[in-house]
Formats: C-alpha cells, sequence, structure tokens
C-alpha cells in the first residue's frame, strides 16, 4: 500500500529529521530545509515528530492514493488539490485510495512539507532516511522521486481532523532579514567590510540550492583568501574571493576552505531556503546569548502554539 | 607549543584551533583535543569535525549553552596535559593501479617533475601518510603530505565525472575518490577497494588520525580484485 507518483514535481524528496552525527565520515545532515513546517506537518497528521514526510520544492507534485489514509500540506502556499475540490494547508485531509493529490507551483514561499499519517516506511540509511542526492543516500535509492515511484504507507488506526488556525499560520514574505552570530574568521573582516556586509540589501541568485544560497549584491573583501580547511556548520556564511556571500544550509560539504564571516541563525535560515531567486536579504548581527534567547523562544512558541479541531473545541496538544 | 583558540561558529557550534598549519603534530592535538572534549561534553555533543588543524564541536542547544559549552572545553584543555601524537591508529595499505589508462594525468605529472612515471610511482608509495581530515564527500579522506616534487595544483577546470578509486593528488595532498563525482585533482592510478561502503561496518577502511600507505599492483591484479577500468 503506498502513494505513487503521478507527476515528481521539480524536486520532491523525502525527508526525516535529518542524519544527525556522522560528519565524522563526511556525511552532511540533509533533512527539512524548513524545520518548523516540517515539524508542523508531523504534529497535524498526530506523527512522532522527525516521521518520513516529503518535502516539495517549487511545486508540480502529484501523487495517486492507492490506499485510504489522511495527508497534511505545511509550508509555501502551493495550491492543493484532492481530486477536483481545492484543499487548505496546514490542515489533516482525508483521501481515498484512487484519488488524485495535486500540488501546484508556489505562489509565495519555495518548499512545502506532504505527510500522510503514519508517515512513510523508508528503510534509514545511517539512521535516517533524509534524502541527500550528491551523497547517494536516504529516500528511494538515494535520489529524489521520479515518476511512478511507490511510497510505502499503511492504513492508519484513526486520525483527528486537525489544523492550524490562520493567524498561526507562518507566512513567506519575499524580504527577510537574517540574524548573524559573528565568529569563524570574522577578525579577517575590517570594520569597513563587515558594516558593508550589515548594511546593505542582498538578492538571492539563481545558484541556491539545497547545499546552500548564493547571493548578489555589494562584494565584501576578506583579508585572507583561503583558509586550512575546517569544519562548516549549518548556516554558515561564506565569503569566497568573488566577495559574493554563499549561505550554507542542509546538504552542505562538512568542511572547506573559504573564509566565514559567522553564522545565521537557523530559524532565519529555515526563512531563507523559502525564498526563491530575486528574494531580498538583510543581515543583523547578535550574539550568542541573544542567538540561544531567540532558539528557546521560538521552541517555546511553536510548542505554546493550540492547534485546532473540526467539528470540535480547539486542543491544547502541550501542558505548559 | 601554541595555546588553542577558541572561537563561536555558530548558534550551536564552537571551532577550537589547536595550530597554523598541517602538520603530524597538530593533528595529533587534534585528535587528543576530540577525546577530552568528546567526554568533557558527553550526551550534550552533536558532533564534532576534526580537521587539518581545528576542531569544529556541535552541540544541543536545547541542553546547554555557549557559555558552559566553552567553560568545558578550556577546562578539557588545560586538564590535557600530554597532548600526545601516539594516539591508537591503524596503518592501511591500499593497493592502487597506477598507469596512464587508469590515471590520465601520471604523465603530466612525471613530465613537470621531469622524472620518470616509475619515479612517480616510486615518490607516491615511499611515504606513509596521515588522515587530516574527512569531508568534501562520504568517505573522502585528505591525506597528507606527499613529496614535494609530485605535487600539483588542481585542474584549472575540474573534471566533470571522476571515477570510484581514482588515486588523486591536488597540491601536496593525495586521496581516493569514494565515489564517483566532480573533482578538480590530478589522477595517477586507481584503487580497487571500496573507500566507503554504507552497508559494511565499519563503513570506511580509515578514520582521521590512521596512516595509509600505497602499494602498486600491476593490471591483472588490480582486475582481480574487482577493479574497474572505464
Amino acid at each position: 500500500m503506498s502513494l505513487k507518483v503521478v507527476q515528481a514535481g521539480i524536486l520532491s524528496l523525502l525527508q526525516d529529521g535529518g542524519r544527525i552525527g556522522q560528519h565524522r565520515i563526511g556525511l552532511t545532515t540533509g533533512g527539512p530545509l524548513d524545520p518548523e513546517a516540517f515539524s508542523w506537518c508531523n504534529r497535524l497528521l498526530q506523527n512522532a515528530p522527525g516521521t518520513t514526510v516529503i518535502e516539495a520544492s517549487f511545486g508540480g507534485l502529484q501523487l495517486e492514493a492507492q490506499i485510504d489514509t489522511y495527508i497534511c500540506v505545511t509550508g509555501a502556499r502551493m495550491p492543493l488539490r484532492i481530486g477536483k475540490a481545492a484543499k487548505d494547508l496546514w490542515r489533516v485531509h482525508p483521501v481515498k485510495s484512487g484519488e488524485i493529490i495535486a500540488l501546484d507551483f508556489a505562489q509565495e514561499g519555495c518548499r512545502s512539507y506532504l505527510g500522510v499519517a503514519g508517515g512513510f516506511s523508508i528503510a534509514p540509511s545511517f539512521g535516517s532516511t533524509a534524502t541527500v542526492v550528491r551523497e547517494q543516500l536516504g529516500g528511494l535509492n538515494g535520489d529524489k522521486l521520479y515518476i511512478d515511484n511507490q511510497l510505502p504507507c499503511s492504513t492508519p488506526a484513526q486520525c483527528r481532523p486537525l489544523y492550524l488556525a490562520d493567524e498561526h499560520q507562518p507566512s513567506y514574505h519575499n524580504a527577510i532579514t537574517i540574524r548573524v552570530i559573528l565568529g569563524y574568521q570574522q577578525a579577517h573582516f575590517s570594520r569597513l567590510q563587515q558594516r558593508r556586509f550589515f548594511n546593505h540589501t542582498y538578492t538571492v541568485s539563481d545558484r541556491c540550492d539545497r547545499m546552500g544560497y548564493r547571493l548578489e549584491g555589494p562584494a565584501v573583501a576578506c583579508e585572507i583568501e583561503g583558509i586550512l580547511s575546517e569544519g562548516i556548520c549549518y548556516g554558515a556564511i561564506q565569503i569566497p574571493a568573488d566577495g559574493q556571500p554563499i549561505v550554507l544550509l542542509n546538504d552542505r560539504q562538512t568542511i572547506g576552505g573559504y573564509p566565514k564571516i559567522g553564522s545565521a541563525l537557523s530559524i532565519d535560515a529555515a526563512r531563507l531556503a523559502q525564498l526563491q531567486p530575486g528574494g531580498k536579504v538583510q543581515f543583523s548581527a547578535i550574539n550568542q546569548f541573544a542567538a540561544h534567547n531567540a532558539l528557546h523562544l521560538a521552541a517555546s512558541f511553536h510548542r505554546r502554539t493550540p492547534v485546532a479541531e473540526d467539528t470540535a473545541e480547539p486542543v491544547r496538544e502541550t501542558g505548559e | 607549543m601554541l595555546e588553542p583558540i577558541l572561537h563561536s561558529a555558530g548558534e550551536n557550534a564552537l571551532i577550537l584551533y589547536l595550530g597554523e598549519q598541517t602538520s603530524p603534530e597538530v593533528s595529533g592535538r587534534v585528535q587528543a583535543a576530540a577525546v577530552a572534549i568528546e567526554a568533557a561534553l558527553g550526551d550534550q555533543l552533536i558532533d564534532l569535525v576534526p580537521s587539518y588543524a581545528s576542531l569544529l564541536i556541535i552541540y544541543d542547544a536545547m541542553a546547554t549553552d555557549h557559555l558552559s559549552v566553552s567553560t568545558r572545553i578550556r577546562q578539557a584543555m588545560k586538564s590535557l596535559t600530554t597532548l600526545s601524537t601516539d594516539q591508537q591508529t591503524n596503518t592501511v595499505v591500499l593497493p592502487v593501479y597506477y598507469a596512464p589508462e587508469s590515471g590520465e594525468d601520471l604523465t603530466a605529472i612525471a613530465s613537470r617533475a621531469n622524472i620518470t612515471i616509475e619515479e612517480v610511482i616510486e615518490l607516491h608509495t615511499a611515504l606513509e601518510y596521515r588522515v587530516y581530515a574527512i569531508g568534501f564527500a562520504p568517505g573522502f579522506a585528505y591525506l597528507g603530505e606527499v613529496d614535494p616534487r609530485i605535487a600539483a595544483p588542481r585542474l584549472s577546470t575540474p573534471r566533470a565525472k571522476v571515477p570510484r578509486g581514482a588515486v588523486a593528488i591536488a597540491d601536496r595532498q593525495t586521496a581516493v575518490y569514494p565515489a564517483v563525482s566532480p573533482g578538480g585533482w590530478n589522477l595517477i592510478g586507481r584503487c580497487p577497494l571500496r573507500m566507503f561502503n554504507p552497508e559494511r561496518d565499519p563503513t570506511m577502511p580509515v578514520t582521521v588520525g590512521d596512516r595509509v600507505r600505497f602499494e602498486a599492483i600491476d593490471k591483472q591484479r588490480y582486475l582481480a580484485l574487482g577493479g574497474e577500468l572505464s
């Protein structure tokens, strides 16, 4: 029993929470580019956190249900249809065997998450089902989804019709501010160069993918050209010789030799991954302690946001 | 000895610098630091990325914070009285079929150094190399350092497709490509052994700090060991 891929879309990948703790053999993390939307998808479906879902980039994905089940789509605003009927995102919907689930192209944002009650049953490699095409790991044979792929899932026992109220749904603007924790080779960027970096708007270039987003704007010069290759953390902002920043994301190389000015806050880097080419980015410096605070506030906010249930009183899922 | 330097890397990451250049001694310090920090942080540690002269430390920001982690790293480094380089390491011997048909740049490296192909092979097999870092791709081990006579800069235009098992040189580093990938290193031969095999445990024959020696084999032996020429 499965969902069958009828149309694969631009880039559709099976993802779980990511392949964590494997950098020492050179494996990157993979996982959802927008962990917030990913997490909502599983929470609304009453799946365990980190359950395998599909990350659809840009849209164009169509699946045929070969089982009666429930689905939910969160993230970028991609029009959703089940059969002929338009359906809301951020809401659990029943689907019947034989029905077509269609995700159109994104009108706002770039990545959405299509999950199924109980999740897709995919064998993990190195503890994770996250697809990293470059490493040929995860998903189905380490590759993106293609037409006629079968995505195995089982009939769920039950699934309550939960949804996230409009006022709690994130909106994906085309211009964002990324908070940056200064670090790494920061000292090799002069005050003037740092002012340039923080006081100008950068544009997302065509060269943006799951490895990293290359931005275009005023060139930032570094006093050193290269460094001994070293570990690269999520969100690290590399400045190569041409001075155009690259924000490194989930599928980044684990080590590299370009100077880095610091790293993007993860929640902001996830918003960056929701931008399409042409999107606008500004950077704002924060320190380690403000970053820590922001992370914990975001986690608390997520926990405390209530989910709603059709034909029932809104329920508060977790106690605080 | 240089005092270790600790910098912020990201919201849940710090980077520790243990030297300024590539050397077995600095690499030994990186390894010793990795062992000590792993013990000091326990399950609050998410991952470590050792490299030539640095160690990236990624921690669980939901369980601890920058101040606590950096304090414990500094303490761990202080109590590390002897940063010895003689950790338990393996020496791995990798067979290589060196020939122009298996290593497209072998002839160019020889003529660049004004030596014969046989001498290039001799120089490459004469030294024992150290695994300085693993990265770039799953199982890609950076080995150093090759004899300066056979050191060669990366190709100005990287190849779109380097075969699995390709043995290559870039500057004074050498490596075996664990999988088919694009690459700009100079190819000198092919190794029939898998450097990264997800179905096997351990996945890789080497780890950071291990020693590697190359052994020249002929075509017949290469093919007998499962090597391919394509």
